[in-house]
Parts: C-alpha cells; structure tokens; sequence
C-alpha cells in the first residue's frame, strides 16, 4: 500500500537578510497509513519547518513530498493541521468556528454540518454550540479545535505540539481523547512535541531529529504493547521507562552534538 | 460577623450578602451623582461668571459677548428659520466627508493590504501627505473644484482619508497570524483570508475610527467653509468676525459644540449597535 506521507531528500533553506541558513537537510520519510509518528529533537531541529512542509504551507528548497501518492503543491483539506493553541475566531460561536473548514473548501451541506455537531457531542461539547470561545476553559477550546480540524475529514492529521499550553491533567485527558478519536476514524498523524513522554505514550514510531542541519539521528520503534494501550496507562507500562531514558540519553548526545 | 455564625444560618447568610450587595449598588449611585453634580455646577459656573463678568464689566462684551445675548440670538434666529439652510449645509458636508472619508481610506487600506508591493511603494508618499497640514491644499481645492460643496468635501476628505488608511491598514496587518495560518492550512484564497479573518477581525478598528473621523471631519469642514463658503455654520463665524459681531461667532460655537457632540454620540451608539452584533 502506497505510505500516506512520503518525504524524498527534503531539503529547507531559510532565507535571511543576514545569512541563509540549512533548517532540513537532505530528509527522506515515509508514514503509513494509520501510523501515528512523532518528530522530538532538541530546539532548532526543524520539527515544525517539516510539519509546515508536509501541510503545503511552506515550499521546500529542494525535493519531493507527496501526501497520499499526490505531490504536495499548497495547503489541502485532505491535511489537516493542529497549532499550539486553539486559535479559535472570537467572534464566531463554537459551532461556526467548527465549521470553519467545511465553509473553505465548499463543502458546508447540510450533512457534513450535521457530522460536525455530532462530533462536538462525541467530544463532550455538546450544548456548546451557540457559546463564545471566551466563554470556555483551555481545554475545551483546544477541543473545539481538533473538531475543526477533523470536520473536513482528513486523511492526515499534522499536530504541532497541540497540547503544551494545557495544564498538565487536560493535557493528558486530551492526548487520551486524541489518540483514541485518531484510532477509530484511522487518521495518520504526524506530531510534534518536545515532550518525550507523550511521545512515547501516544506513537507508535518515535523519529528524532538532530540539529544544524536538521536530519533523521534515531528512529525508535514503540513496542506494541506500549501502543495498544492508552496513553494514560501506557506511561505505567514495563518498557516506558526504559523507552524513556534511552530517548533521553539519545536527544542529549543530539543537543550537545548540534551546538 | 463571625464566619461559624454565617454557616449556622444560611437565611441570614444571603441576606447578609444581599446587604452588603444593596450597600456596594448604593455607594456607586452616589458616586455618580456626586460626579454629575459637580460636572452641573461647572457649566452653571462658568455660564454664571460669563454673564457677571460682563454685566460688571470685568470682560468686554464687544469681544466676548454674553450668554443671555447668545441664545436670544441663536432662538430667534431659530425662529426666523435663517439659521437652518446653515446649519444644514455644514452638517450635510460633515456627514459626506466623514461617510466619504471612511468609506475611501478603508477601501485604500484593503487594496495595499492586498498588494504589499503597492503598499511598500506608497508607505513613504502616505507618510508625507499624512504629517502635512492637508489645511493648506485648501486654496488648490478650491481652484479645481470651484468655491463651495465639493471643494469643502474635499478638504475634509483630505484630512480624513489617509489617518483612516493607516489606522485601518495597521490592524489588518496587527490579525494574528496564527490565526491566517489556520485558514491557510485549509487551502483558503486571499479572498477568504481577508473576508473571513482580516476583515472580521479588525472591525473593531474600523469601527473605532469613525469616532476619530467624526472631529476629523468638523475641522475639515469648517476650515473650508472659513475659506470658501457663503452658507454654513463656519462661514457664520468668519462673517460675524468681520462685521464684529460677536455675539453671531459665539452662537455659531456653541451650536456647532451642541451639533459634533451630538454626531459623536450617534456614531458611539452605531459603533455599540455593531460591535454588539459580533
């Protein structure tokens, strides 16, 4: 079966007034279908610059990504992507700003609006429709947001540390909430976080990168034990903590190399 | 109080705080009486010490005039009706310079948005035309479009329209950009980038620039009635000034206060009306 995402020699100059510099050097990949991958590596590796490449909102210097065997040219509603914070619009109800995708792409039916709300009730928001985003918690926001992203129906969900300005207990319900929605529809997902431990506890292959420029150093395979379970739980399995530190010791020996 | 005696009795605990409730809603109303008491008793002042100042001789009539004088001068002109074709054609050239400015500058400000080219190109010219006095082009307008209406609009609308690009186009520029970036990523156009975040999001900026634009447009206006007009509150003042009629300048302030306070108000309201609607 032909990988959802596929990387070829990837490369990204950054283009600066004082200099150029290499953020991705020469980075091929290839995820399959319903695979949930995770990029770490110390700051500066270019994590986000290769998930930006992969939704189509920057052009790579040189080679080749295709999405689903189609080559990537800009931004499609088959990729859906997830940043930092919800960045919902103020001035739109929840239910609007979930719609937000459908009514881009032009496909705001009837239907796929009623899916919408249905999928806000399946992620506990419901009755939350005609509300503000002022008017709820961190954490529903943030759920409001994967909804957005999810209601085009994507084939590729691209997560850019979507969960690190929660408080740590949303941040687990919600990696919990995450995982097993991804599971179910069979979305791929590629992750970024700086985060080791939710790494682990919600991938099934953790890739990481090294800096200056940035490149593949490790690719760590997560046992299918680990995977199979919820992320919660997953963190108290045998395997994690050994999982854990040999991550760690391999990103130290990145962060020291790249300085 | 103690805190044990409030659990004991929840009853009297919500009385207690409906008291002290009751007591917090006082103390503010009597705040505010007090401030528009005072603010009362500063016209009534100011207004008292105009008249005694004059009737005992401490200011000169001539120059200042006095207040009794000025509303019988502005009721019975009034009542002869020749204060209206005046005050008409002056709040007329405010309201099509100040819908006119507004309308231009934020369609400028879309169409440098639109093109950063245009806009990095422009930047320099707006700046100079924006720290000139715009005042002194009056006479130029004057040449091309001929004593009256349209060189008046004109002038207002050259004080207006390039403040309103500016403050318009740096709050389309000042949207987050994260939040473009969330449209982006679902392959949005430029259109929709600027009809769904750009524009939405800076409404309140929009909005908020009327309310400048409204004193903008009362200077515009009355300088160019001062260099142009035979109708219009600004012509009556430079009229009464020449003839010495002081009492006929002071009226036409006074009217022309009352009227700009109330054009104010009214865009405060629409501005309440639309941002509620958000």
């Amino acid at each position: 079966m032909l990988p959802v995402v596929q990387l070829k020699g990837v490369t990204h100059a950054y283009l600066g007034d004082r200099e150029a510099s290499l953020a991705i050097e020469d980075l091929s990949l290839e995820v399959e279908k319903g695979e949930f991958v995770s990029l770490v590596g110390p700051s500066g590796c270019g994590k986000t610059t290769l998930l930006s490449i992969i939704a189509g909102l920057l052009k790579p210097s040189l080679g080749e990504v295709s999405v689903s065997g189609r080559l990537i040219q800009g931004p499609s509603p088959e990729v859906g992507y997830m940043l930092q914070q919800d960045y919902l619009f103020p001035w739109r109800t929840i239910l609007d700003n979930a719609l937000l995708g459908l009514e881009l792409t032009g496909n705001l039916t009837a239907e796929a609006r009623q899916n919408t709300v249905d999928l806000l009730a399946d992620m506990g928001l419901a009755g939350k429709e005609k509300a503000y985003p002022a008017q709820l918690s961190g954490g529903m926001r943030q759920r409001v947001a994967l909804v957005r992203t999810l209601a085009t129906n994507p084939g590729l969900l691209l997560l850019d540390e979507p969960f690190s300005a929660l408080d740590y207990q949303i941040k687990l319900q919600l990696e919990d909430l995450v995982s097993e929605t991804l599971r179910r529809r069979g979305t791929t997902a590629v992750l970024v976080t700086h985060d080791l431990s939710e790494a682990i506890a919600v991938s099934s292959r953790v890739i990481l990168l090294q800096r200056n420029p940035g490149r593949i150093r490790k690719i760590f395979e997560v046992p299918e034990e680990i995977r199979s379970t919820p992320p919660l739980y997953a963190r108290d399995l045998p395997g994690f903590a050994e999982l854990f530190h040999e991550l760690w010791k391999e990103m130290e020996l990145a962060g020291r190399e790249g300085q | 109080m103690s805190r044990n005696g409030l659990n004991e009795m929840p009853n009297s605990r919500a009385e207690w705080l409906q008291q002290k409730h009751q007591d917090f809603k006082k103390q503010k109303r009597r705040w505010s009486s007090r401030v528009m008491a005072v603010r009362a008793s500063l016209l009534v002042l100011f207004f008292f010490f105009w008249e005694a100042g004059v009737r005992l001789g401490w200011i000169d009539e001539l120059l200042f005039s006095y207040p009794t004088k000025v509303l019988r001068q502005i009721w019975s002109d009034m009542a002869s009706g020749s204060l209206w074709p005046h005050l008409g054609m002056t709040v007329g050239e405010t309201a099509v310079g100040f819908v006119l400015g507004t309308l231009l500058g934020t369609l400028l400000a879309v169409i440098i948005w639109w093109s950063p080219f245009l806009s990095a190109v422009l930047d320099p010219y707006m700046v100079v035309f924006n720290s000139m006095p715009k005042v002194a082009l009056g006479p130029i307008f004057i040449v091309m479009f001929g004593a009256g209406f349209t060189a008046i609009v004109i002038t207002t609308l050259s004080i207006t329209v390039i403040i309103t690009t500016l403050v318009v186009y740096n709050s389309f520029c000042s949207v987050d950009p994260n939040l473009i970036k969330v449209v982006r990523s679902f392959g949005a156009s430029r259109v929709q980038e600027f009809n769904k975040v750009i524009l939405p999001a800076s409404f309140p900026a929009i909005v908020s620039t009327l309310k400048v634009n409204v004193g903008m447009s009362w200077v515009g206006v009355i300088v160019g009635e001062f260099l142009v007009a035979k109708s219009g509150l600004g012509y009556l003042i430079i009229y009464g000034f020449q003839v010495f009629n002081f009492t006929l300048v002071m009226s036409s302030l006074l009217i022309i206060a009352a009227v700009a306070t109330a054009m104010y108000q009214l865009v405060v309201y629409v501005e309440k009306l639309l941002l509620s609607r958000l």
